[in-house]
C-alpha cells in the first residue's frame, strides 16, 4: 500500500490523546505525520523547562499551555490534521464526554493512579473502544525489554511493565519516545484494520 | 484448577479462588493494577466477590508511573 492510500484511510478517523507530556506529545506528532484525521488532546499543564528532555516542545514555548503549544507544533508539521484541545484535568466523569466519537484512545499519563483510572473508565464506560496504554518506560538502555502486549481487542499495553520513574531513574527522550511511538504504531495498526 | 494467567497455564490446588485469594497466592503486591477475567475488567471493589474458575483466562497488568 502506498503512503497516499494509508494517509487517505487514516484521515477518516479520530484519536483521543489523554495527556500531552512525554508520551502524548510524541505520540500525537507521530499520528499527525501519518495523517490521522482528527486528534483530541487533553491536558491541564503548561510547558516547563524540565519537560524539554523528552516532550515535543521547544524552548520558546516554556510557560505556554501544553495543549496550545502542541496544537501549534502539529499544525507546523501537518496543517491538514484537525486538532481539538481541552484544557482540563481528566477524570472518570469527563473522559467519556471529551473522547466521545474517538476510534482509539491513547493513555499518555505520568502517574500510575491516573493510568489505572483511565483504563477502568474506558473499559467500563466506553465499552468496545480500544485503549492503547503505556507502563514501564523510565530510564535508558534495555531496549530489548520494551514490548507490546495485546490484552484483548480493547486493551493494548506498551512498555517494559517494570521500570517505574524515580529520582535515580528519570524519564528521558529515547525510551519515552520508543514507547510513545510504539503506542502510535499500535494505534495506526488498529485504524488500518477498521473499515 | 488450571487457568490461563497472562497467556501461561497456571495450576492452583483449589477449585475456586476469589481475585483477592489469587493475588495473595501469587504474591502480587503492586497497588496500581488491572485485572481482566475472560476479557471483562474487574473493579477493585469486586476483588473479594469475583471468583476465578477452571479454564478462565486471567490477565494482570501492573501500572508503572512515568510518561
Amino acid at each position: 500500500m502506498r503512503f497516499a492510500e494509508i494517509k487517505a484511510h487514516l484521515s477518516r478517523f479520530r484519536v483521543g490523546i489523554a495527556g500531552a507530556g512525554g508520551l502524548g506529545s510524541n505520540c500525537a506528532v507521530a499520528l499527525a505525520r501519518c495523517g490521522v484525521g482528527t486528534l483530541v488532546i487533553a491536558d491541564f499543564d503548561s510547558v516547563e523547562e524540565t519537560n524539554l528532555n523528552r516532550q515535543y516542545y521547544f524552548n520558546d514555548q516554556i510557560g505556554m499551555l501544553k495543549t496550545i503549544a502542541l496544537k501549534e507544533n502539529i499544525y507546523r508539521i501537518n496543517p491538514e490534521v484537525f486538532v481539538i484541545i481541552h484544557q482540563k484535568r481528566l477524570d472518570s466523569h469527563n473522559i467519556p464526554e471529551i473522547f466521545s466519537g474517538c476510534h482509539v484512545i491513547v493513555e499518555a499519563f505520568d502517574g500510575s493512579d491516573m493510568k489505572e483510572m483511565i483504563i477502568e473508565t474506558v473499559q467500563l464506560k466506553m465499552r468496545g473502544i480500544p485503549l492503547v496504554a503505556a507502563s514501564g518506560l523510565a530510564g535508558w538502555g534495555k531496549s530489548e525489554t520494551i514490548k507490546y502486549r495485546k490484552i484483548d481487542d480493547t486493551l493494548y499495553i506498551c512498555g517494559d511493565e517494570s521500570s517505574e520513574v524515580s529520582e535515580g531513574l528519570p524519564t528521558i527522550a529515547p525510551r519515552v519516545g520508543m514507547v510513545a511511538n510504539m503506542q502510535a504504531n499500535v494505534t495506526v495498526e488498529i485504524l488500518m484494520n477498521l473499515r | 484448577m488450571k487457568i490461563l494467567l497472562n497467556d501461561r497455564e497456571e495450576e492452583f490446588f483449589k477449585e475456586v479462588l476469589s481475585v483477592d485469594e489469587m493475588l495473595l497466592l501469587k504474591k502480587f503486591s503492586y497497588k496500581m493494577s488491572i485485572i481482566k477475567i475472560n476479557d471483562v475488567l474487574i473493579s477493585k471493589d469486586q476483588y473479594n466477590s469475583t471468583f476465578i474458575h477452571d479454564g478462565d483466562k486471567v490477565q494482570m497488568l501492573y501500572l508503572m508511573s512515568g510518561g
